[in-house]
């Protein structure tokens, strides 16, 4: 079976993110920009199934700017087949992702679809679930353990409570959490190699998807800060301190 | 305008994260609420006692027994015929349900706002809390999800609600089925909802000395537990023990963070706390930066020495 991994262009999780003066928006000019740590685990789980002999064959695929060709190299170099690069030159929001890789699953038909739970810009965690309402297919949100049997897919999800194990039948859609499993590194053989892996670029008009955003950023402003922290010398300083507040009797 | 919120239950209690998301809802317009589960009848009245609410929808049915949103999604995308937004407590539960339903409406969502700024704009975070967007919609529906910890509490009781059941409902949308769940049974309070949290971190360096230090420090609080990303992956404490960017978003009064480096991550979901405690050995690390009281040193001697002295 196919499986479908839409990977995104994003910060660097490393990188402290700074609000640009004029609060339009983030300063992403001369930042380190990485693959969704998210999408790494997702690119990492359909790995390990193609490997089981379940999958076949892994198509990844980024919506973004030209520049995502470099996340979708990743993508291929920890061992993706091939890639499709949508082009956008602004930032697209997660109903029109969904939109997109509806189209784009109409024409693969792939078995499973592995997103990311969560884009570590956005924080929208919504794409996923969307894809599956516009498709009609079961999800498996935020998972820590995925088990293809025959035609259906069992998910763990960690949930508020603890964990929860839903069945889907296949096709089915998957977010992945963070215990999912532990992504591989690209091995520089690996990393030549994906260069000549094949990588299809397109355009929302291939598929008359309508990218218009719904949303408008009125502005972007840091949080108000915390007041610098303070120390106490020893734990009798801060029993003293907390029983002042009467957090301790 | 008219709302319908997503009553958080677990079968028999209203959980308290619904009452945020009221709160939230009553600055839009009238409040009305869905309850869907199974044998939700005693849910149903609990909720109707939740001040401020109007109409509470009741599906009552075996498809709707553990929230699977294949099959509540289509419902609330019904039910939104009646009315103008739809807003859902950003639990993991209302994390899976509320996307599918903007799809299905084909709306965009505003996920996790943490304030009301006028009928079409909200403030939400992003990038890890480290930027506060506001942001404004032209969907002629709204799609929510609510931060806890930045709207008051709605009162559980003083309300006068009328329930109303659904008819009709209860489709299986057969796509998906519930298995099994490990849900833990604990007598400390609910992250979310506790005053106090002491969270370990890696540092912690086993389960062992993880139950061993911050158990009783906790107990001496009457606190709830908390972990870090690191002190989860590693086995210390289980997955619903997260604090942070993705996991659970906590503003106790006070939060005591024990081995916490204090990663970004990890301070997105706990920096709104009204007094931060910090245990560190490195007088670098970064969640002095936020800690009202920090304390240098080795949390192995410091820890049991503050618990003795509590
Ligand atoms: C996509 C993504 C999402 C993430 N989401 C989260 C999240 O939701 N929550 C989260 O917590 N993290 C999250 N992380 C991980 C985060 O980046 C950090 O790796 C993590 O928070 C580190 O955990 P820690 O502070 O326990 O460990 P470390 O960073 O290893 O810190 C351990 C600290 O303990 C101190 N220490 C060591 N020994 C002692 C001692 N004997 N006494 C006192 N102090 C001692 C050290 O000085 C150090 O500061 C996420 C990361 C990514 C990429
Ligand atoms: N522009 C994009 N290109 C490819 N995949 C995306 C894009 N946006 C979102 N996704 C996928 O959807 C997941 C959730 O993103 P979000 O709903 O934005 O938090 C990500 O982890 C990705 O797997």
């Amino acid at each position: 079976m196919k499986a479908l991994v839409p990977v995104k262009r994003v910060l660097d999780y490393n990188v402290k993110p700074r609000v640009k003066a004029d609060g339009t928006g983030v300063d992403l000019a001369n930042v380190k920009m990485s693959m969704n740590p998210f999408d790494e685990i997702a690119v990492e789980e359909a790995i390990r199934l193609k490997e089981k002999g379940v999958v076949t064959e892994i198509v990844a695929v980024s919506i973004g700017v030209a520049k995502a060709q470099d996340t979708l190299r990743t993508a291929l170099a920890m061992g993706a087949d091939r890639a499709i690069l949508v082009t956008a030159e602004t930032e697209v929001e997660p109903l029109a992702v969904a939109k997109l890789l509806k189209a784009i699953v109409d024409e693969e038909a792939p078995q499973l679809v592995i997103l990311g739970k969560q884009a570590i810009d956005d924080d929208a965690n919504q794409t996923g679930q969307m894809l599956a309402a516009l498709l009609g297919w079961g999800q498996g949100t935020f998972a820590s353990k995925v088990e293809v049997e025959g035609d259906s897919a069992k998910v763990t999800r960690e949930v508020d409570g603890g964990l929860e194990t839903v069945s889907l039948k296949l096709p089915a859609i998957i977010t992945t959490d963070l215990r999912l499993n532990e992504p591989r590194y690209a091995t520089l053989p690996n990393i030549m190699k994906a260069k000549s892996k094949p990588l299809a670029t397109k355009t929302p008009a291939d598929y008359a998807v309508d990218i218009a955003p719904r949303l408008t950023v009125v502005s972007v402003a840091e949080p108000s800060k915390r007041q610098a922290g303070a120390k106490v010398a020893d734990v009798d300083e801060l029993v003293m301190k907390l029983k002042a507040m009467g957090v301790a009797k | 305008m008219k709302t319908l919120v997503w009553v958080e239950h677990d079968g028999q209690a209203v959980k308290d994260a619904t009452l945020s998301a009221v709160t939230a809802a009553s600055k839009l317009g009238e409040v009305h609420l869905l309850v869907a589960g199974e044998n939700v009848a005693g849910v149903a009245e609990a909720a109707a006692k939740i001040a401020g609410v109007g109409k509470v929808h009741v599906a009552d049915g075996a498809p709707f027994a553990h929230a699977l949103a294949e099959n509540v999604a289509p419902l609330v995308a019904t039910l939104m015929e009646g009315h103008d937004a739809f807003v859902a407590p950003a639990t993991t539960t209302g994390k899976n349900i509320t996307p599918r339903v903007a799809a299905l409406l084909d709306v965009m969502q505003l996920s996790d706002i943490l304030s009301v700024e006028g009928p079409d704009t909200f403030t939400r975070p992003i990038y890890a809390g480290n930027a506060i967007a506001t942001v404004k919609t032209s969907d002629a529906k709204l799609v929510v999800t609510v931060r806890g910890t930045a709207f008051e509490k709605a009162a559980a009781e003083g309300g006068s609600g009328t329930i109303e059941a659904i008819e009709g409902v209860g489709t299986d949308a057969g796509v998906s089925s519930f298995v099994s769940a490990e849900i833990a049974q604990s007598a400390r309070p609910e992250l979310t909802s506790a005053k106090i949290i002491v969270s370990g971190g890696r540092a912690l360096g086993s389960a062992e000395e993880f139950h061993k230090l911050i158990d009783p420090l906790a107990d001496k609080l009457g606190a709830g537990v908390g972990a870090s990303r690191a002190a989860v992956d590693a086995g210390y404490a289980p997955n619903d023990y997260q604090v942070g960017q993705t996991g659970k978003i906590v503003a106790p009064e006070v939060y005591v963070a024990v081995g916490i480096s204090g990663a970004i991550q990890h301070l997105a979901g706990m920096k709104d706390s009204k007094v931060i405690v910090a245990i560190n050995k490195d007088e670098d690390a970064p969640i002095f930066q936020v800690a009202d009281l920090g304390l240098v040193g080795d949390l192995f001697k410091l820890v049991p020495e503050l618990t003795e002295k509590l």
